[in-house]
């Protein structure tokens, strides 16, 4: 029995197919609903419509209704309600949808539509697919192998436009291949409101170009780059590097802050070569800031730590796994959670601390949130230590705690998992005074006085989830392996709980969520291979009372202050 | 020789008439809309309705219907803007009306203004008529010096401010849409319809009605005569006076006002013009400003048209034409801004063409891609065949072109881009073909179009 | 800016006359032209501010609009129409005169400072084509002969300053 149509719902028909959407869905989003591709440039989700392009020209009608009676009127062959087709052809993108609305997309006239649209397009556009960074992923070329007609009839001189032009830091305009969608004006004044993009001159020889003197340098310039169907506006520092076919594409959070960005990192062969945002409608649009995309570069860093170290031990990780149990079963020992752990990591650090009766502390990092894709909680995963009972109140910035019980001599021993306890207000008197053992991914000032160091991973190279000011419940896969001499941070947690005789505990992703899932009530249900991608939203009622640090951002209002 | 009948244009060239307030009133001037304002709006809108008056700027479409269709329950206050943006090429009659009887213009924006609710009305004068501006601007700060603009209408409590906006030099500002970005301060991109119809989402997202300087005179003469009257001069659902501006081959060109649809073609060219230059036949006629299928002089119109109830035969030669809006549709032109250009048997139609779609070329906004590609496209072509470097094929190929960019584009700048081209390739296929074969196509004294 | 005091008073009483502040960028634009001779990039900035605007949206209008300028040009202005009724009746041999008696090309300022012709499209004065406007006035019936004339009036009147 089908189930009737939902009352909200207004029924379509796309190529003979009937379907029912929301109000207020253009017939490109219908179409696609229903299986349908209309080809289009200027259309975006996220942005304002403009129908410049005409590419989504299809042919519309509407149930045929006497005007007097407003009775429908019926053919008398096939039984059905006439439909009124429109002699003209209209854009998709701005049709919304109506009740009985039809569409049409497999006409000789939409198949001419396409063709002609497509062959306006390349006539003064530059034969620049060898060398243009876009091949591969070029909607002119997907489209034009798609609808366009396989040849041209230009013989005449193309328009000649600035070629190689430096928009700003992070971004390259190459204005013969812009076809002037608008997209990236519209991106720049109504999502990044830094409106510096414009239109120059006009006809053909409209040009896109920055204000004279200013720069494309706002935090998100580089989604111009991501929206930009041709190959005008690319990203400088992705410029000639690698073909787009031969790269892996990885799920990924951002963790620049607790906004939880979704993105994608690409690579080939064990290295990245960029980050792009990845959608999803209920965190991040399709979007995400520059800033995050240069994270990766941390990867490959000079300061990175390849070699476990431990006192009188070969340099392997069993030893050094055992160098610290010895340390940590003398007891006052404190752990040293981070924001930028998983919760996975952050679970295991919470049962490690309680296995050698060791307090957890955790670095705050504050800063000013952007309102719009950078919050003002510079942690990525606050809330997973919160989740996991790894900290019960929010971290302050400087670990003023620990440093009173050092100098108190109550902690002799620090477990840090890769925060640099200098830079979080430790002295180096404080320091001297206990023995750390540091997981980390990058050398720093504490990694260099400690008793033993075990390289970890970064979040390109490791699987997990973070939690974000949502709380939603986030995971991320490994998109290229640790150096050589890194270990799976999971698999260190796991071993130290073994090596201090505590509880057994699995050092991989699904057994440490069997174990989540038994301690934390609300994952109860889930196993990780079935997050989904656009994560899951957890109930944080449970800290309501904290005092979170974030304002509001784009798909964010922080809850009202308890009184 | 049928006579003129100068309504709008009566004062024209009339010596000693002067644009002044003083001398406007002498002549009758304001006692209209004395009397309109003392009548309810909806009355006014009625007569106008009533009338049949058909819009003068080019699209023709019925003015009583535009006012009807103008949002009245949104609340945000209602505009009129002027469209004195005159730029159609051969049109030149909203000129004269500006700079020599300006407080015709006036006072049809006021009465209009009145029976709208308008709330303010701007001119859209395009830039290159700087002392229309001044004149206009003059005109308006009598009228408002005497009560008949601005404040308190003639003591009725009805205001309305009239401002002079300027443009600067494009042709798109004439597009009702593309003039309303213009004033918005934006470049002039036509909006998309639906959703943005001007009498929903006009200016500044309010209602707003937009009309043609010429339109706006008729509708002050409707409110003096009666919509019923005005009805009757002129033909069935062609009614009233227009203004037609012959320009090109003829010995006589200028501005002749006649009733709409009862004079032809014919004798428009040949008795009132005075007919061809000495010694030339005429060739060709683009009847309603350039962007109208260009006739051929030797063709014939033949089918069924409807007079009073009756379907009658007709079978037309091009000088049998009535000048007329549903005439000049049914046989494949338009009435459009009553601009007649003529071509005699000196020109080279290919260069004509060249000349054309160089001015749409240079016209076009650049906002969408069948135009702004395509209207570029056909320019090289043209001037490619011009000089010398014509093919068989660049004919067809000139059709294909302009065939794609018609009824594909967000406004009507794409028919007006393509049609001189689809009418010129069709009814002079074969200069198109000479011009691949033989150079020397153009007749040998033919004006450099190009 | 070196606004001269009038301009500045008619473009405080230009602004009031819309409800968004945007639409008084073109009669700003006018009225600073005609103050300075071109638009500079201080003056799309200055507008820019007054209006509060981002200065690309003075620049997108310069550039868009044919009769904003961002040079100076000679001391008279000579636009032709090119458009189809006046090259019917000979504006290209019209605008080829002016050419030749001011030794300059379309575009250019000329050797000697004085003019700067151009090709404009329809000057809506078809009737009486070709048709020339020189700065503010429209001048008609403009054939080669008249073109000549009128040169000579202007160089006659440049040499009476």
């Amino acid at each position: 029995m089908i189930a009737p149509p939902k009352p909200d719902l207004i029924p379509v028909n796309i190529d003979g197919r009937e379907i029912a959407v929301p109000k207020g869905t253009n017939m490109i989003e219908a179409a696609r609903l229903a299986g349908v591709d209309v080809p289009h440039y200027c259309y975006h989700s996220k942005l304002t419509v403009v129908g410049n392009c005409r590419m989504c020209l299809v042919e519309m009608g509407l149930p045929a209704v006497d005007p007097a009676t407003k009775a429908p009127i019926m053919d008398v062959v096939s039984g059905k309600q006439k439909i009124n087709w429109m002699p003209k052809p209209t854009i998709a993108c701005a049709t919304n949808a109506v009740p009985g609305l039809h569409i049409r997309t497999t006409t000789p006239q939409v198949k001419d539509c396409r063709e002609g649209v497509m062959e306006f397009l390349l006539i003064n556009h530059p034969l620049d697919c060898p060398i243009c960074d876009q091949a591969g992923e070029c909607k002119l070329q997907e489209q034009a192998t798609g609808y366009g007609r396989g040849y041209s009839r230009f013989i005449e001189d193309k328009n000649v436009k600035p070629k190689r032009t430096q928009l700003g830091p992070r971004v390259t305009l190459d204005d013969e291949r812009c076809i002037l969608c608008s997209r990236c004006i519209r991106f720049c004044k109504e999502v990044a409101k830094d409106d510096v993009l414009g239109f120059t001159d006009r006809g053909s020889y409209s040009t896109l170009t920055c204000y004279p003197g200013r720069k494309l340098e706002n935090n998100y310039s580089l989604n111009t780059v991501d929206i930009c169907p041709v190959g005008a506006l690319t990203s400088t520092d992705f410029r000639f590097k690698m073909r787009v076919w031969f790269l892996k594409q990885t799920p990924s959070i951002d963790t620049e802050s607790s906004v939880g960005a979704n993105t994608t990192v690409w690579s080939r062969e064990g290295v990245i070569y960029r980050i792009t945002p990845r959608q999803n409608d209920a965190v991040n649009d399709t979007w995400m800031a520059d800033s995050g995309r240069l994270l990766y570069r941390a990867v490959r860093a000079d300061n990175r730590l390849t070699a476990v170290r431990a006192a009188g031990t070969d340099g392997t990780l069993e030893p050094a796994v055992a160098a610290a149990a010895a340390l940590l079963r003398l007891g006052s020992a404190a752990v040293v959670g981070s924001g930028r752990s998983t919760v996975e990591e952050q679970y295991l650090a919470r049962r490690l601390a309680a296995a050698v009766g060791a307090g957890a502390h955790l670095v705050a990092r504050v800063g000013a949130g952007d309102k719009l894709l950078i919050s003002a909680d510079r942690n990525p995963n606050v809330r997973g230590a919160l989740l996991t009972g790894l900290i019960a109140a929010l971290p302050e910035p400087q670990l003023t705690g620990l440093a009173a019980e050092i100098d108190a001599g109550k902690v002799k021993t620090v477990v840090s998992l890769g925060e640099d306890l200098v830079a979080a207000g430790i002295t180096a008197a404080q320091l001297a005074k206990v023995k750390v053992i540091y997981l980390g991914t990058h050398a720093n000032a504490t990694s260099a006085a400690a008793e033993i160091v075990v390289p970890t991973l970064t979040v390109f190279e490791k699987q997990g989830t973070f939690v974000n000011q949502q709380f939603r419940i986030q995971k991320f896969a490994a998109a290229v392996p640790g150096p050589a001499g890194a270990a799976d941070d999971l698999s260190v947690l796991a071993k130290l709980i073994a090596a201090v005789d505590g509880p057994a505990v699995q050092g991989e992703i699904h057994g440490v969520w069997t174990a989540l899932a038994a301690a934390i009530p609300q994952l109860g249900p889930i196993a990780y291979r079935n997050l989904p991608s656009g994560g899951l939203l957890l109930d944080g009622a449970a800290w309501a009372h904290l005092a979170f640090p974030e304002g509001e951002t784009l798909h964010h209002q922080p809850a009202a202050r308890p009184a | 020789m049928p006579e003129q009948r100068r309504i709008i244009f009566q004062h024209i060239d009339e010596p000693g008439y002067a644009p002044d307030l003083d001398c406007y009133r002498r002549h009758g001037g304001y006692a209209t809309l004395a009397q309109a304002v003392r009548r309810k709006p909806e009355e006014l809108i009625d007569e106008v309705k009533k009338s049949g008056l058909r819009g003068r700027g080019g699209a023709g479409f019925p003015c009583g219907v535009k006012f009807g269709l103008v949002d009245r329950k949104s609340g945000k206050p209602i505009y009129l803007v002027v469209n004195a943006d005159e730029s159609e090429p051969g049109t030149f009659k909203d000129r004269y009306i500006i700079h020599q009887d300006p407080h015709q213009l006036l006072e049809g924006i006021m009465i209009t203004c009145f029976a709208n609710n308008v709330k303010a009305a701007y001119i859209y004068i395009r830039g290159e008529f700087p002392l229309g501006a001044k004149i206009l601007e003059r005109a308006i700060a009598e009228a408002r010096a005497a009560n008949l603009a601005g404040p308190n209408v003639l003591g009725t409590g009805y205001s309305c401010e009239i401002y002079v906006h300027r443009g600067a030099g494009a042709y798109i500002c004439g597009e009702e849409t593309g003039l309303i970005e213009s004033m918005e301060g934006k470049r002039p991109y036509p909006r998309i319809k639906p959703p943005y119809f001007p009498a929903v989402l006009g200016l500044y997202q309010c209602p707003t009605i937009v009309n043609n300087v010429e339109t706006l005179c008729h509708v002050k003469h409707i409110a003096a005569i009666g919509g019923e009257a005005y009805s009757k001069i002129g033909t069935p659902n062609n009614t009233g006076t227009r203004i037609f501006c012959v320009s090109g081959h003829v010995r006589r060109p200028g501005y002749y006002e006649f009733e709409v649809g009862k004079i032809t073609l014919g004798q428009l060219l040949n008795e009132v013009c005075g007919g061809p230059r000495p010694g030339r036949k005429f060739k060709a006629v683009i009847p309603g400003g350039s962007s109208a299928k260009v006739l051929r002089v030797g063709e014939r119109y033949k089918g069924k048209r409807k007079v009073g109830t009756e379907m009658v035969d007709y079978d037309w030669g091009i000088e049998d034409i009535p000048m007329d809006f549903d005439s000049l549709a049914m046989i494949g032109s338009m009435g459009g801004s009553g601009g007649v250009i003529v071509m005699d048997d000196s020109v080279s139609m290919v260069e004509a063409l060249g000349n054309i779609n160089a001015f749409y070329a240079h016209e076009s906004c650049g906002q969408c891609t069948p135009c702004r590609e395509g209207s570029l496209w056909m320019k090289k072509i043209t001037a490619r065949m011009v000089h010398g470097a014509a093919r068989a094929e660049d004919g067809a190929l000139l059709k294909s072109v302009a065939d794609q960019i018609a009824g594909r584009t967000i406004c009507a700048f794409g028919e007006a881009c393509a049609w001189p081209t689809q009418s010129f390739v069709l009814k002079f296929g074969d200069e198109f073909k000479a011009y691949a074969e033989d150079r020397k196509a153009s007749p040998p004294d033919a004006p450099a179009l190009v | 800016m070196n606004l001269k005091p009038a301009t500045l008073q008619q473009i405080e009483e230009v602004i009031p006359h819309y409800p968004v502040k945007r639409s008084a960028a073109l009669p700003l634009l006018h009225l600073v032209q005609e103050d300075q001779g071109f638009i500079s990039p201080e003056a799309i900035e200055w507008i820019a501010a007054k209006l509060e605007l981002a200065p690309v949206n003075i620049y997108e209008l310069v550039t868009f609009y044919p009769m904003f300028r961002q040079k100076p040009i000679g001391r008279r202005h000579i636009k032709v129409c090119r458009t189809l009724s006046c090259a019917l009746m000979g504006s290209y041999q019209t605008c080829a005169q002016f050419e030749k008696q001011f030794n300059t090309y379309r575009g250019e300022v000329s050797p000697d400072g004085e003019v700067t012709i151009e090709f404009v499209e329809c000057l809506a004065s078809c009737g009486t084509a070709p048709v020339v406007m020189i700065d503010d006035e429209l001048h008609e019936k403009v054939d080669s002969a008249k073109a000549l004339e009128l040169a000579v009036k202007i160089k006659a009147q440049a040499q009476g300053k």
